[in-house]
């Protein structure tokens, strides 16, 4: 917050209005304007191949959400004292220390989801978009906004690749969660392509070039 | 398990990393740089090989660090951190070392090293010869085919890259759009490959 108000010159406007213009900015930032995935494509790498399943997808995503936010805040609280020169290894032991607890959590509760992720969970590290908002957001803003700005990050992740898995289990088996839904487990043949690998890049390929065409109306229409 | 038996798997696993089960079209690791550094054939050839040789060394040094390090000291939970830390100092030593010895080498790989220390598909090979449990040899196979495997792809990709340069492709589908679909295609095609291998 105190980031935000330095750079706007003070102006005589009371706290809270300002506190909120602050939170949907952030908000509409990382769920639509500077998606991770449609504007910046970064860190698919670990999600396309969770995504044939809709309830894979989603816990992947709470996964992804809940270290990205937290990653941000701690590296936020912590940005006065590291050391510039280590902060990489730095940012990744943080990270590395949430998907730890994500990664235990799910053996000890959840053993069968844990065996079908495989090694995705623990390559939420290496996933770009954590590494990329602690670098350019939480190292230079307050632990509140930092935290923030990952979860709307983590969020607009998640929604699309929700997206993906939806139209991936639906076309692919017709079902949505292993639930059968009517028209598309009876009457529809099933593109069984769109549940192995190429379906994925097919997907996405898809809805990044609908979302870039929205961006694109948008930006004329304001210019 | 004899030696000539795991030679075998060796090579099984080495072919079928490369081919059924290509870490970037089956698995999709390592998509930041594909999507990145694929518009050239010449720096995607150059980072090709600084992959090859990170991905077959550091699976190898993983695999004794977990097999004689965590496994008797029961902190397998602790892989991730210390697969990252020595996957970022083998790189950084391997930096230091071309520098001094091989300038010129150093040249064509030395700016493509950093980027690999983020490369999930290092990490992920690692983990995988972890969950499935690979011996030594078996993991000397893998290592090798899967960046053998990577490489393939990212070349591949930047040649078609460089054709499609001239073509007239939709607004919304430059890019990554395009590129996306490509690898999907890429992907179909290495399907293909399937039951010409058994017991990848």
């Amino acid at each position: 917050m105190s980031a935000v108000a330095e750079r706007e010159p003070a102006s005589p406007r009371p706290r809270p209005r300002k506190r909120e213009s602050a939170l949907r900015k952030t908000m509409k930032e990382g769920l639509w304007d500077n998606n991770p995935i449609f504007r910046q494509v970064l860190g698919i790498c670990s999600a396309l191949a969770v995504t044939n399943l809709v309830l894979n997808t989603a816990v992947m995503c709470l996964a992804l959400t809940w270290t990205t936010a937290l990653s941000c805040l701690t590296v936020s609280l912590l940005r006065d004292w590291t050391p510039h020169r280590i902060r990489m290894m730095v940012q990744t032991l943080i990270i590395a220390f949430y998907v730890i607890l994500v990664d235990l959590a799910l053996k000890a509760y959840w053993p069968e989801m844990s065996r079908s992720l495989g090694p995705y969970v623990g390559l939420i590290i290496t996933n770009c978009i954590i590494m990329g908002r602690c670098e350019a957001f939480a190292r230079s803003n307050s632990p509140g906004m930092s935290f923030l700005d990952g979860l709307f990050s983590g969020l607009g992740y998640s929604f699309v690749l929700l997206m993906v898995a939806v139209l991936r289990e639906l076309l692919g088996m017709g079902s949505i969660l292993g639930v059968p839904v009517p028209y598309f487990s009876t009457a529809w043949d099933k593109w069984i392509i769109m549940v192995m690998p190429p379906g994925a890049f097919f997907t996405l390929a898809c809805l990044i070039w609908i979302f870039r065409s929205i961006r694109s109306g948008e930006e004329e229409k304001s210019a | 398990m004899s030696l000539t038996v795991e030679l075998w798997q060796m090579l099984v696993v080495f072919f079928s990393a490369i081919f059924t089960g290509n870490i970037l079209l089956t698995t999709f690791l390592g998509m930041c740089p594909f999507l990145a550094v694929s518009r050239q054939v010449k720096a995607s050839v150059g980072l090709g090989f600084a992959v090859v040789f990170v991905m077959t060394c550091t699976s190898l040094l993983n695999w004794l660090a977990y097999r004689y390090v965590l496994v008797p000291l029961e902190l397998e939970f602790f892989r991730f951190i210390l697969f990252i830390i020595i996957i970022a100092t083998f790189v950084q030593f391997v930096e230091m070392v071309l520098e001094r010895y091989s300038p010129v080498l150093y040249q064509n790989l030395g700016i493509f090293l950093p980027l690999i220390t983020v490369n999930c598909a290092i990490l992920g090979a690692s983990l995988f010869t972890v969950i499935r449990e690979y011996t030594f040899l078996v993991t000397v196979g893998y290592g090798f085919g899967s960046g053998a495997g990577w490489m393939l792809a990212i070349v591949a990709m930047a040649g078609i890259r460089q054709k499609m340069a001239v073509e007239r492709v939709p607004a919304g589908l430059q890019g990554p759009g395009i590129t996306l679909i490509i690898a999907g295609l890429m992907a179909l095609g290495f399907i293909g490959f399937t039951g010409v291998l058994q017991g990848g």
